[in-house]
């Protein structure tokens, strides 16, 4: 028996009736079916060029897909079964020393480009590669009955976030894996908290469900790929009961290539690429992790955020370095931070001009962050708004000359938080009496520039546990 | 029909937990399924008639063949619209 798709022994040509130029071949197709035997495979209509038994049905495509074919007219030489030459779209000089007949198309125009084959349709093709057993996919298939709603059943089966989520049928994992260079089974990460291996496939089924484009997917796997490290400690920042969860900072060009959103309502929803990438990251969590809230996500109250949190830093609209520059990246590269965070509380000051009084009464507000009464032991956040970033860009303050002036606002005297001082328990250990400490150890505060042209509020973003025996901020460059 | 690929880390079967045992089946509704297998019938009959004293109303349902799992449809129509489910295997 022979395999699906093999072609006949001498000239074969592939064409389809909606191409102008296999139109304008018709009578070359004619000639050298008459004259050499040709063989024609047609698209989308068997009665083109006409109806005649040299004349196959190929509008399911099986020939096309097996053989490659791109464009059409493809002209092939078959010889002993197999392949031994093609040409593609129609060129007189080309056509002539193939069939070796000199006069071949006299009075067509020399040359005509091909037309694309049907089998590489972008809305098509993907349903042959299932239908032909080229898909690739290697995960489990899971069928719904057909009175079963599709969202519903997703629902049923606990792969969502409390939200619905989009099927992830083999048709739409094929165009999300589209958007990525690599492999669909190479191991991205190890997923905590069950340590599941995750694959390319794995990342790219839970981006179709949360709803991402494919050309988010490097976006979706570097996030992965940041959350799965000791250092974020992704099974500690599950298992606390404290609010948190990963929030994701962007840099670089892919912000404006997937058009993400760093204006107004920056930290807020509205955005596909803002909202759904974090999202898909989470449902990777749960799903592939395990991570459940009340299994192993143990959160107290949990935030919205854990919902999906992403940031776009507007780098543009900032006179200081980028948050990935002082992260160690150079300009241009684009890369994503995950900081396990609360998620955001506003910061209120409508009345400040200078930079100095904007910058004490920010630091009051952070020696309140996570609670006044602990010092270095949780990293937090700031999202600079542009009306206020405008106060420091009026007055010439540097990135570093702002973390300076911060920094003098955030020396505590620890004798004001002792444990029992004003009549409050929670407090610094009396062994910590006497000393100034700052409110953040080196390192702890980030800083972020985000959010549309007018309004006098910033952002405060409290961490969580930070050094070794929690989470500190990852940074992955977001490749291909 | 639908079919998915399966966003988990497939350690777990795809079916899901079966539904908690009734207490009590009366007011419920009991789904009797033959595996049609010979006799079956005989002794679904039997058992219709004393869920019947027990206050259950009975919906029957029977497998194409024995030899194949139920047809998926088949599974969503019982657990849609029975609160529990009798197999019934029989020669």
């Amino acid at each position: 028996m022979s395999q699906a798709g093999t072609l006949p022994n001498g000239l074969v040509a592939v064409v389809k009736r909606d191409c102008e130029t296999c139109a304008t071949v018709v009578p070359v197709l004619q000639s050298l079916a008459e004259s050499a035997g040709l063989v024609v495979y047609t698209q989308d209509d068997v009665a083109f060029p006409v109806a005649a038994d040299w004349v196959i049905d190929d509008t399911d495509l099986v020939v096309s897909w097996h053989n490659d074919i791109e464009t059409v007219p493809t002209l092939i030489r078959v010889e002993d079964g197999v392949e031994v030459e093609r040409i593609v779209g129609w060129s007189a000089e080309q056509w002539r020393a193939f069939t070796s007949q000199e006069s071949l198309g006299e009075g067509l125009p020399d040359f005509r480009p091909g037309c694309g084959s049907l089998s590489v349709d972008p809305t098509i093709a993907p349903g042959l590669a299932i239908a032909f057993g080229g898909s690739g996919l290697h995960a489990r298939r899971v069928e719904f009955a057909s009175l079963e709603d599709d969202v519903e059943a997703m629902f049923d089966r606990g792969w969502t976030d409390g939200l619905p989520v989009v099927p992830p049928t083999e048709e739409r994992v094929m165009r999300m894996l589209e958007g990525t260079t690599r492999d669909g089974t190479e191991v991205v990460a190890v997923v905590p908290p069950n340590l599941a291996e995750v694959t390319v496939e794995k990342v790219a089924i839970n981006a179709v469900m949360a709803g991402c484009k494919p050309e988010y997917l490097p976006v979706v796997l570097a996030c992965v790929e940041a959350i799965c490290t000791d250092e974020f400690n992704m099974h500690g920042v599950l298992a606390t009961t404290m609010a948190v969860g990963p929030v994701f900072v962007v840099n670089g060009p892919i912000r404006k290539k997937l058009e993400m959103n760093s204006g107004m309502n920056a930290l807020g929803h509205g955005t596909r690429a803002n909202s759904t990438i974090p999202r898909a990251v989470q449902l990777l969590v749960r799903n592939v992790g395990g991570g459940y809230p009340g299994g192993v996500d143990r959160s107290a109250q949990g935030n919205p955020g854990k919902i999906g949190l992403l940031i776009a830093e507007d780098e543009e609209g900032s006179p200081w370095t980028s948050y990935s520059q002082d992260n160690g990246f150079d300009e241009g590269v684009s890369t994503v931070t995950a900081f396990c965070s609360e998620g955001p509380h506003t910061f209120v000051d409508q009345i400040s001009r200078t930079p100095e009084s904007l910058t004490k009464h920010l630091a009051s507000m952070l020696r309140h962050s996570n609670t006044p009464r602990q010092v270095m032991g949780m990293d937090a956040m700031v999202v600079i708004s542009p009306e206020h970033m405008q106060r420091y860009a009026d007055a010439g303050w540097s990135k570093e000359r702002f973390r300076e002036e911060l920094d003098k606002h955030l020396a505590i005297e620890i004798d004001d938080i002792i444990r029992g001082v004003d009549g409050i328990d929670e407090g610094m250990p009396d062994a910590f009496a006497g000393a100034t400490l700052q409110k953040f150890r080196p390192g702890g505060l980030q800083i972020v520039h985000a959010g549309g042209p007018a309004g006098l509020f910033s952002s405060i973003l409290s961490g969580w546990l930070t050094g070794h025996m929690g989470s500190v901020p990852v940074t992955r460059e977001i490749t291909a | 029909m639908t079919i998915v690929l399966d966003p988990t880390s497939e350690a777990a079967p795809v079916e899901r937990a079966r539904s908690p045992r009734p207490e009590s089946l009366a007011g419920l509704t009991v789904g009797l399924l033959n595996i049609s297998k010979p006799r079956g019938d005989v002794f679904l009959d039997q058992l219709e008639s004393r869920l019947g004293e027990l206050g259950a109303k009975v919906n029957r349902y029977a497998k194409p063949t024995f030899a194949k799992p139920a047809p998926v449809d088949l599974r969503h129509e019982i657990a849609a619209s029975c609160d529990a489910v009798i197999e019934a295997l029989a020669d």
